[in-house]
């Protein structure tokens, strides 16, 4: 189990040829009383890079190479407080380049897939080639995202798209769904190339590297089903436990989760009906217009208002349309990738309560005298400091999410405002244009029959 | 809840006597001389106003509604709402106004009140009554007669029906009016005592001459094409409104929940909840202003309402012009046949059936003497036929010159509301604009501090 102590380690990987993911040649120590002081550096860490994130926010339209730079928020350990300059300048030092897109369908005999074009770019040394494009299949980044979470049981791994869209879906692969979804799955992968630890991850690599038959090779290598199983079951045995003996932290933690979770998934549901309602409204919209152009053709007097009135419905016709696609391009994937997350952090948690039990358990076997004490307190001693590993790790994890949470929000639902500021805006010049060409025919008119 | 529709321009202006002085405003200076030449117009039997009544000018308002219960003619308990009317002269000297009048009614006596004005002004483009039971809902008005809000605008729709005759330089001279105005009880009788409703024509008689009238004037057919195509098309605009008008409130009103759920998660966050939690303040903001909106919104669909219906009211005008046209028609008809008739007599030819001819052929040839008497009798008729025939010729032209009259008068009416009422929904959309821009603009700030 030594993955549940690469977490301490990946701190140091802060320096840039770092100790690669999951090579840790170290022993499983973690480095003691760096948890007290690497949060005062969080802190001040965070300050520093919440500059960059505003600047980011803005230039979402441009190149490739910011649309990769996610939040860079990291903790970091006392090692690596001597790039904390370089962290400033932090567009320039991301050294992980990845674009998903260019959907294709493949066609078998047994089965119809998509698979996603991946595109590395990477000047990291222990990258092969500096350039790299593989096709992936979801069910390979399914299999990517559950070697994370084996090898980082408490980190707060990015979510995937959903496998399925339940509500209104005939054919699984309709455009919508296949640019959501692709959009959904370069998100994820770029999340994971910005976490700290993540990023250096050995599955990652072959992942973004390997071709198919490399791939498939690589797969069978990690631990089977039946074991994967065994630790399913003892996982659910165990977590009853854990929650009862979990320390005050993380009772805070869970309890933000579970309110959190509430709150988003109500935010997803309120977005997406929104978005609904807008559409309906956009379609009665269409009609509303042209019916001023009849009537003007049976008017002669009022024929030039009617049409100007007709023009103005039909420009603000389009100006919703516009807020439309503003809504389902930015907040309401954000929305849903936050309601994902909160999935994730309950798995998270989970686990976390597991590994807890687990010392537990072995605890109460000591007191209770079952079986060797020796042993035991061996056993007990490697637990403890797994416990501790993963628990820091969570921590660490955890204020790093909320950080990037905060932001991806505040920045959402600031865009969401500003469209809809923008939309009125339009249709208030369109409006006011009108009522001026009215105003000035009517003097006109006025001043022609005092002539 | 300010009135909105009658503004000060509607109220009544004197329809002179003989011009005295400037016409006012919503009058052309043509009425003047329109209502001089139209002294003599309506009903001959003492109906038309001769005081001085209209020399002043007075406003007229509903200003209140109630519900009462009752008995009815069945001796059943109803409930109906009655509508309070207020008149109030106003002195010329010093603009002060004085109620002289104020009397409660129904929507029935109002009803009544229009069956009458139509029986007898049939070349007047008599103004329409707010609709009975409302229509082209949307979901959240409700249906109810009795519904506050449909009761309000019935209310005031009702009062913009009194300062339309008013305001109308023949009809505000109907006594039957004046009375309406002032005197409560024993109105229904008196209106009844007209005996207006045996004088109305027959639905029957009326289409039948429609289809079989042949030489109507073709200005009364385009008129009446006309207000075949403005009511579809108002009635489809009203409809697709009151869809819109749906939607906008489903948009709107979602939105009141991301204040709710942003209040309850600013409880379990430090730094973004203070943002979160004003936000959402202004979301509920946004909610509720569609309300307001969508009120003025019924106000404009209420002004476009009244020319919808004014399309009936053309076509009863129509309809009466190929009425008498026809009975013109039939008129001239039997004339002719009635001098061939005579002719044939006279000369011996028997070219047209007839009974007589008949029964002669059957019974054997009449004497001289009693030929003689019925080219008497035809004689006679046809001396009566042709001048009945001038006197309806007469009437059909005067008709056509009076109705067509008022008709231009009506055109230009519907002209400047149409497109005062648009230009209203123009003003009603930039206040939504801004109102819009400036709660979002709240909201954004708040969330930029989050």
């Amino acid at each position: 189990m030594e993955g549940e102590c690469r977490a301490p380690q990946a701190r140091s990987s802060g320096l840039p040829a770092g100790g690669g993911g999951g090579e840790s040649p170290g022993g499983d120590a973690p480095l003691p009383g760096s948890s007290g002081s690497s949060a005062l550096l969080q802190a001040e860490v965070l300050d520093l890079d919440e500059d960059e994130d505003d600047l980011e926010v803005f230039s979402k339209d441009a190149s490739l190479m910011d649309m990769n730079s996610f939040s860079p928020v990291m903790p970091t350990s006392p090692l690596s407080m001597i790039n904390q300059v370089k962290f400033e300048d932090e567009p320039d030092l991301k050294d992980l380049f990845i674009t998903v897109d260019e959907p294709e369908s493949h066609v078998t005999t047994i089965e119809t897939f998509i698979t996603y074009r991946i595109i590395t770019k990477t000047s990291r040394g222990e990258f092969d080639s500096s350039e790299f494009e593989v096709r992936r299949r979801y069910q390979d980044f399914l299999w990517l995202k559950e070697r994370l979470e084996e090898a980082h049981p408490t980190l707060i791994i990015p979510p995937l798209p959903e496998k399925f869209i339940v509500k209104g879906m005939v054919e699984r692969f309709n455009d919508d769904f296949i640019e959501t979804r692709r959009k959904a799955l370069h998100k994820f992968l770029n999340r994971i190339a910005d976490h700290p630890t993540l990023t250096f991850n050995e599955d990652f690599k072959v992942f973004l590297t390997a071709q198919a038959w490399e791939l498939s090779s690589h797969k069978k290598q990690g631990p089977g089903l039946l074991s994967r199983m065994g630790q399913a079951v003892r996982a659910v045995a165990l977590s009853m436990r854990g929650v009862k003996s979990r320390p005050e932290e993380f009772m805070e933690m869970n309890n933000f989760i579970e309110i959190f979770s509430q709150k988003i998934n109500l935010i997803d549901k309120i977005s997406q009906r929104i978005y609904k309602e807008e559409r309906e409204y956009f379609d009665e919209m269409k009609e509303y217009g042209p019916i001023h152009i009849l009537w003007s053709a049976s008017e002669e007097d009022l024929a030039d208002t009617l049409k100007g009135v007709a023009s103005c419905i039909d420009r603000c016709c389009k100006a919703t349309e516009k807020r439309m696609s503003g809504l389902s391009e930015a907040l309401l994937p954000v929305v849903h990738e936050y309601v994902l997350y909160s999935e994730m952090l309950m798995g998270v948690m989970k686990r976390r309560d597991q590994i807890q039990a687990e010392l537990d358990s072995k605890v109460e076997a000591l007191t209770s005298k079952k079986a060797d004490t020796d042993l035991l307190t061996e056993e007990i001693g490697k637990l403890e400091d797994k416990v501790e590993c993963a628990n820091n790790a969570l921590k660490a994890d955890w204020e790093r999410w909320k950080q990037n949470m905060q932001n991806d929000i505040k920045s959402a639902f600031t865009d969401m405002a500003e469209e809809n500021i923008h939309s009125y805006e339009q249709c208030l010049a369109t409006w006011e244009s009108f009522l001026t060409s009215q105003t000035d025919l009517h003097l006109e008119e006025a001043s022609e029959d005092k002539s | 809840m300010e009135q909105a529709l009658p503004d000060p321009e509607r109220r009544l202006q004197p329809a002179p006597l003989e011009p005295l002085g400037h016409p006012d405003a919503g009058l052309e200076s043509a009425v003047g001389e329109e209502a001089e030449g139209a002294r003599d117009e309506g009903p001959g039997d003492g109906t038309m106003m001769e005081n001085n009544f209209w020399l002043k000018k007075i406003e007229i308002s509903v200003s209140e509604a109630e519900k009462r219960t009752g008995r009815n003619a069945m001796n059943m308990q109803e409930t109906y709402t009655a509508y309070l009317i207020e008149t109030r002269s106003v002195e010329h000297i010093d603009g002060q106004s004085v109620l002289t009048d104020s009397l409660w009614r129904r929507y029935s006596e109002f009803e009544l009140l229009r069956n009458y004005l139509l029986v007898y002004y049939p070349h007047i483009v008599v103004p329409p009554l707010p609709e009975k039971r409302a229509e082209f809902v949307w979901h959240k008005l409700s249906a109810d007669n009795m519904d506050p809000d449909f009761v309000e605008r019935r209310r005031i729709g009702l009062e913009n029906f009194l300062l339309r005759v008013a305001s109308h330089p023949i009809l505000c001279r109907d006594k039957i009016f004046y009375l309406f105005l002032t005197q409560e009880g024993n109105w229904k009788e008196t209106v009844n005592e007209t005996g207006f409703q045996l004088k109305a024509d027959s639905r029957l008689k009326a289409l039948n001459a429609t289809f079989r009238v042949k030489n109507p004037d073709k200005r009364f057919t385009e008129l009446k094409h006309y207000s075949d195509e403005l009511q579809s098309v108002i009635s489809h605009l009203l409809r697709v409104r009151a869809r819109v008008a749906d939607r906008l409130y489903g948009v709107y009103k979602v939105h009141g929940n991301y204040g709710r759920v942003f209040s309850e998660w600013s409880a379990i966050e430090k730094e973004m909840g203070d943002g979160l939690q004003s936000a959402g303040h202004h979301m509920d903001v946004y909610a509720s202003s569609i309300d307001d909106i969508l009120e003025d919104e019924e106000h404009y669909a209420d002004q476009l309402k009244e020319y919808l219906f004014y399309a009936e009211a053309l076509r009863a005008v129509c309809r009466k012009h190929e009425l008498m046209q026809y009975d013109l028609e039939m008129a001239a008809q039997d004339l002719a046949s009635k001098k061939q008739q005579c002719e044939e007599l006279a000369t011996g030819t028997v070219r047209t059936f007839s009974l007589k001819g008949m029964t002669t052929k059957l019974f054997g040839q009449e004497t001289p003497e009693q030929r003689e008497a019925r080219i008497k009798v035809l004689e006679e008729q046809i001396n009566e036929g042709e001048q009945q025939l001038k006197s309806k010729n007469q009437e059909g032209r005067e008709f056509v010159k009076n109705a067509w009259a008022d008709i231009e008068r009506f055109k230009e009416q519907k002209n400047h509301d149409l497109k005062e009422a648009l230009i209203s929904y123009a003003v009603m959309q930039i206040s939504m604009c801004k109102k819009g821009i400036q709660v979002w603009t709240n909201a954004k700030e708040c969330f930029s501090k989050m």
